[in-house]
């Protein structure tokens, strides 16, 4: 039975679509066998993201509605053998995903999968909630803003009181903090909040936390994902929270100023 | 079973009460058939209390008083708040001697009980502990907002809104670990973001009511 993971945040354009699909590939990379699914319906861009923009024939709400089987809409990945994507439609209304609908895909694709990645839309319309409603563990993703933090307060509600899990009285949902988006430099500054203060208002484990990166935007722009990139910060951060997702014990890194120089060190700034 | 010919059973009606204001009769019989006259439907057949407060100094006769309103088919069931003088000639003519609810005040409702709450309330999220103290072990969120008919304990940053004392008990707190709260109540009396910052910065410490104003009471850390 395959682990459903959901990354979610209430605030919109944190970096969860950028998370899924490191995650995902990451897990595949494990050996993992992993399907990401694209919850975003009318606003696609996991398939941009993984680079499988251009094989897209049918999508996730063509199978919940019947008229393709898993396996004609399911995308297999070309770097990784174990990584499956499944898109979001582009035209479809939201109103589609049902939860009858995506629990039997949820169900179908649970058979024959390690890990099930839902990339959550922002929000919390249908669709957010649909993503995270069948969730076992949830990537609550963050960046290290008060608004930012407030959404992810939010939706730490949601999965207590509007998941399967919640609904069932079954054990809760393991909840994750991601940080994503962390400048370390503008934390000093107090322009941003720390990892300290964010773990402390939301109260949740930390996973990982991925600074701000040129790498990132270079890889979504040529359909790559960013953990693919191992000479980047951020690709090495998103090692590490897979790593610790797969129970590793990884310490942090990249959430101090990167070192001065000696003699900055030696004469103060 | 033998059914009981008597049974005595506690039941509260609303009666209204007319306030005798002055102690001259012909004055007092003089305006109650100008208010006759308006509402007669009003007065006719209810059942009375005087409230003889304003009555207590003079001497006044009670007899006389009574046989003035009975003409007016106004029925008297008892006294209020009369004199020890006025209450002796009450019990005379047969009419009860009534404390009124100010007097006799019901107990506010106390909380009964403690709900208990064991995980963090997050931003969304509301909580009411309805006639009992709230508890909770763990922070309340921006966004969050918890409510109890009696005190608020928060073990952990009060961020949200509290609101004690919900049904009127002017003795209950609110007490967190760290308050930031966006806004604190007491029994309806409240502060702001701002105004509770004006007291504290995020500290331990307990929000009461003085009287008809909030304060607050640091506790040590
Ligand atoms: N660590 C990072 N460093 C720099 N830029 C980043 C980082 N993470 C994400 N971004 C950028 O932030 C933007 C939003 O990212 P992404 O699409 O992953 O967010 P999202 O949460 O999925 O957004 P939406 O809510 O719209 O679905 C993108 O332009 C992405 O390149
Ligand atoms: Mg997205």
């Amino acid at each position: 039975m395959a682990q459903i993971i959901v990354v979610t945040s209430g605030k919109g354009g944190v970096g969860k679509t950028t998370s899924s699909a490191a995650i995902a590939t990451g897990l595949a990379l494990k050996g993992k066998k992993t399907v990401v699914i694209d919850f975003d319906i009318g606003l696609r861009n996991l398939d941009l993201i993984m680079g499988c923009e251009r094989r897209v024939v049918y999508d996730f709400v063509n199978v919940i509605n019947g008229e393709a089987n898993l396996n004609q809409a399911m995308i297999k990945d070309k770097r990784c053998e174990n990584l499956f994507i499944l898109p979001a439609s582009q035209t479809r209304d939201k109103d589609a995903l049902t939860k009858e609908g995506v629990g039997k895909v949820l169900d179908d694709l649970a058979k024959d999968f390690d890990y099930i990645v839902c990339d959550s839309p922002a929000g919390i319309e249908q669709g957010a909630m649909m993503a995270l409603y069948f969730a076992d563990i949830a990537i609550v993703t963050t960046n290290p803003e008060v608004s930012s933090v407030r959404d992810s307060d939010r939706i730490l509600g949601m999965l207590q009181s509007r998941s399967r899990r919640a609904e069932q009285n079954l054990e809760p949902i393991k909840e994750y903090l991601l940080l994503t988006r962390y400048s370390p430099n503008r934390v000093k500054t107090g322009e941003m909040l720390s990892v300290e203060d964010v773990k402390e208002i939301l109260a949740i484990q930390l996973l990982g936390v991925i600074p701000e990166s040129q790498a990132v935007l270079k890889a979504s722009n040529s359909g790559v994902p960013v953990i693919i990139d191992q000479e980047s910060d951020a690709g090495l951060a998103y090692s590490d929270t897979v790593a610790r997702l797969l129970g590793e014990d990884v310490p942090l890194r990249f959430v101090t100023e990167e070192k001065k120089g000696f003699l900055k060190r030696i004469f103060g700034s | 079973m033998i059914k009981q010919n008597l049974e005595l059973k506690a039941t509260s009606f609303t009666l209204s009460v007319l306030y005798i204001n002055n102690s001259n009769l012909d004055s007092v019989a003089n305006e109650l058939d100008k208010k006759l006259a308006q509402a007669p439907q009003f007065f006719i057949g209810a059942p009375l209390v005087l409230n003889l407060s304003a009555l207590n100094e003079c001497n006044v006769d009670l007899v006389a008083l009574k046989s003035l309103l009975v003409e007016r088919q106004l029925i008297i069931v008892g006294v209020t708040e009369a004199s020890a003088n006025l209450a002796t000639q009450a019990k005379e003519l047969g009419l009860a001697v009534m404390k009124s609810g100010k007097q006799a005040k019901a107990p506010t409702i106390v909380p009964r009980t403690t709900k208990i709450v064991k995980q963090n309330v997050r931003s969304g999220q509301q909580i009411y502990a309805k006639e009992s103290d709230l508890i909770v072990f763990g922070a309340v969120g921006n966004g969050a907002e918890v409510i109890a008919d009696g005190s608020i304990h928060v073990y952990g940053a009060l961020r949200g809104k509290a609101m004690a004392g919900a049904a009127g008990d002017n003795n209950s707190v609110i007490i967190a670990s760290s308050l930031e709260a966006e806004l604190v109540s007491i029994a309806g009396q409240y502060w702001t973001a701002d105004s509770l910052q004006q007291h504290c910065h995020a500290q331990r410490g307990c929000v009461r009511l003085e009287g008809e104003t909030l304060t607050v009471e640091l506790l040590p850390q």
